[in-house]
């Protein structure tokens, strides 16, 4: 038990602080400091310019997707050296929420199952930032059920063409890249029959649809595809394979670790800190308000400590524990129970939304609006309760009423 | 960074694993609960001799010398055992008092003893129902003497000594409080054998009728021992309940395994699985938090406090939430006095209160993270 560095922990450290030191856009640190949920907003500045110079500025540096081979952009750098600069890269991080999903995602796939000329090609101009990649998985069909998806590969010669609809897709608006998951059988059970392709956003035939959201933003899409024709170089592993390959991309997310959720305790401490109750006492000295206080503490520090030994199995060389999975099912209800919480302490004031006029520059309000989607996105609080149930403690698998049938003879309603 | 317990403590794990598998299944837990026997002397015995007891006591006091970090690990094994001997009163109280601000003959005299399980210790605090707080703690110290009560007091009816929290100067701030060790075996005692929610840990009443005590400390710093005994005792009972939690879970688990209904295994169903995943997370949530508590206590970490209150809070949540979605997984069996279920259950529900309740450790807590934040 000892959170010291290693001597090399510590050496890689230190590098890593002088160059952010040197180099980090110290005058976006105010804003940044402040980000909060839905986006950044940088003083008038152009957040995805931004971003872009500062990825590029790491990427020129050797300091871009640490984990990744260097002949693909990377540095090479072990797991634990990919976390201690997550650590110290500290709030500059929140510039690169863009890349997320590529540098996360869609990278680590395409370099475990694309063509070596592709990897070559695209996966450094990734790294750099000088491309935006997004991962076309969820249909209206299939969601918390994938593979239950529709959108229909079919061969025509050395090409595939592609009809469908894919939803939710991240960023797709502002992306270049896409992953894509289709059906190229549909006559055998629903898993066997999907295959995985990449392709740029602007092939003709595709067309993408801004989904406005309940909080009234905009981050996901809808993404039409309508005879849209790849050649077969652009498909990641064997036809029939996509489930196999999907996993990769799903792997990668669930271990994308050290980036550590909050569970937004901080937030409400403070706010409980300053805010008067009706009898006049400070609402932190309220007995009913600290046991609620004490809860999102412990489960605040309890995904902090958790995250550790996740990096400390890092460190170890050893893969990190299932313990990590608890993560974003712990604090997207959090997130949500404390906006609650805080838009009922502030009376009918709650009810205000403008940041010039609200509590905290009504971050809760932001947060109330948009942790309803915390709790759906990258797997339901449910799917993910089923995969702690399933894949940790070993419990049976759902009874399937589609097990073993091909795709089409499904009941779909 | 190495946020984990050392092969050797894993070692050492195990092994306590091992000796209570063989020496403490649930079979003898239900011998204490059910007969009269007040706690299990052989498996008592037997802790001293493996050295179990003593693993944080120093050599020099009879003890293996080892850290915290071990005795937290072995903590952890008696709570999934529910070992029904008087450990944390004996070691993680009373043992730990005197090593804090015990003087050099009272080290000598009672350490070793209590090291080998030749001596039984426990605190004795509480007079009224509520909160143990200054205001209400009237046992009077006079001339090396106690007179009063403390009820309940937990292994009261079979401790050889007590350390007593007691007032030495009239009024009710916590200034005129010290600590007394005294005897237990005197005729100035008398006990009386109390009735509670869980038999496999007895309690009892301890009257003092102007009994011989001795100052442990320095007179008036009574209280702050109290709190920073009751601190460092929070973290390792804290691992007694981190290791009943995860039992409680693996029952459970097991029981939705092979409990089929509607011809399936019931853990098939998401209304049971989910049950048994929000379980897994309030277990991992307060080992993590545990596991921050154990390196704070065995460096002497500045964030000691706020580690205990933190730990307290999320490993007393974690064992009542798995013991009692344990019972619901077993449905009308886990009712029945038959299956083990209940002594989870009865067993989260004492160490739930017995260093004081949730609400305490909840405004311990804030306390402590705003002192933090002020600092």
């Amino acid at each position: 038990m000892n959170f010291d560095d290693t001597p090399h922990e510590a050496a890689f450290r230190a590098e890593a602080r002088a160059w952010i030191d040197a180099n980090a856009p110290k005058h976006l640190l105010p804003h940044l400091e402040k980000a909060g949920f839905g986006g950044i907003e940088l003083g008038g500045l152009d957040p995805m310019k931004e971003a872009k110079a500062w990825q590029k500025k790491k990427y020129d540096a050797g300091w871009a997707c640490l984990h990744w081979p260097k002949e693909y952009g990377g540095r090479g750098a072990s797991p634990i050296e990919r976390v201690i600069w997550n650590q110290e890269e500290g709030p500059y991080a929140a510039l690169s929420g863009s890349f997320i999903i590529g540098h996360g995602m869609c990278g680590p796939t395409v370099m475990d199952w694309g063509p070596e000329e592709a990897k070559r090609e695209l996966l450094p101009r990734l790294a750099a930032g000088e491309d935006i990649w997004c991962q076309l998985f969820s249909e209206p069909a299939g969601g918390s059920d994938l593979a239950g998806l529709r959108t229909k590969a079919e061969r025509d010669g050395d090409d595939w063409v592609i009809n469908g609809q894919k939803i939710w897709t991240s960023g797709a608006h502002y992306s270049q890249w896409g992953i894509l998951i289709t059906r190229t059988d549909p006559d055998v059970p629903k898993h066997k029959g999907l295959t995985m392709f990449f392709l740029r956003m602007d092939t003709p035939g595709v067309r993408i649809v801004p989904i406005k959201q309940a909080n009234g933003q905009s981050g996901f899409n809808e993404v039409y595809f309508d005879n849209v024709r790849l050649p077969d170089t652009q498909r990641l592993g064997g036809v029939g394979e996509g489930w196999k390959v999907s996993l990769t991309t799903l792997m990668n997310e669930r271990l994308s670790i050290g980036s550590g959720m909050s569970a937004g305790f901080p937030d409400i401490f403070e706010f409980c800190k300053e805010l008067e109750l009706a009898d006049g006492t400070l609402a932190i000295n309220d007995r009913g308000v600290r046991s609620k206080l004490a809860e999102w503490a412990c489960r605040q520090s309890g995904l902090k400590y958790t995250g550790m030994r996740a990096i400390s199995a890092l460190s170890r060389g050893e893969n990190p524990g299932p313990e990590n999975s608890i993560g974003k099912l712990v604090a997207g209800s959090s997130l949500q129970e404390i906006a609650m919480f805080a838009l009922d302490l502030q009376g009918q004031a709650g009810a205000v939304s403008d940041p010039k006029l609200a509590a905290m520059a009504a971050k809760f309000q932001a947060q109330l609006l948009r942790s309803p989607a915390t709790r759906v996105e990258g797997g339901t609080d449910e799917i993910l309760r089923n995969i702690i149930g399933e894949r940790v403690l070993g419990l049976p698998d759902d009874m399937r009423a589609d097990k073993g049938i091909a795709f089409n003879k499904i009941p779909t309603a | 960074m190495d946020f984990e317990f050392s092969a050797e403590q894993q070692q050492l794990k195990e092994q306590a694993r091992r000796y209570l598998a063989d020496k403490c299944p649930t079979t003898a837990v239900r011998a204490i609960l059910e007969g009269s026997e007040p706690f299990d002397r052989a498996l008592w015995q037997g802790l001293g001799e493996m050295g179990f007891l003593g693993a944080a006591i120093p050599e020099e006091y009879g003890g293996l010398g080892l850290g915290y970090l071990e005795l937290c690990v072995i903590a952890e094994e008696l709570g999934r055992a529910l070992a029904p001997v008087p450990v944390s009163s004996s070691i993680f109280l009373v043992a730990e008092i005197l090593k804090a601000a015990g003087s050099e003959e009272q080290k000598q005299k009672w350490l070793p003893k209590l090291a080998s399980g030749e001596v039984i210790g426990t605190l004795a605090s509480v007079e009224a129902t509520g909160s143990v707080r200054p205001s209400n703690v009237a046992l009077a110290a006079k001339s090396g003497t106690l007179t009063g009560a403390k009820s309940p007091v937990l292994d009261g009816d079979i401790a050889d000594i007590a350390i007593v929290l007691a007032r030495h100067a009239p009024g009710k701030d916590a200034q005129g409080l010290s600590l007394y060790l005294v005897d237990l075996n005197q005729s100035g005692i008398e006990r009386t054998v109390l009735d509670t929610i869980d038999p496999s840990r007895s309690q009892a009443k301890i009257t003092f009728n102007g009994a011989a005590a001795e100052l442990v400390g320095a007179a008036g710093d009574g209280w702050r021992l109290y709190e920073e005994a009751l601190d460092r005792a929070a973290i390792l009972t804290g691992f007694e309940q981190i290791g009943g939690a995860d039992k409680a879970l693996e029952m459970g688990r097991d029981y939705a395994l092979q409990r089929f209904a509607f011809g399936r295994a019931i853990g098939s169903f998401q209304a049971i699985k989910h049950m048994l995943a929000d379980m897994y997370v309030s277990a991992t949530l307060a080992r993590s938090n545990g596991y921050f508590g154990a390196y704070a206590l065995s460096t002497g970490s500045a964030d000691l406090a706020e580690a205990a209150a933190t730990m307290r809070v999320s490993s007393t949540k974690a064992f009542q939430h798995c013991a009692k979605n344990n019972i619901q997984v077993h449905g009308g069996m886990g009712f029945t006095w038959a299956m083990d279920c209940h002594l989870y259950y009865r067993r989260s529900n004492l160490l739930a209160v017995s260093l004081g309740g949730l609400n305490e450790w909840e405004d311990k807590l804030i306390d402590r993270l705003r002192a933090k934040n002020a600092a």
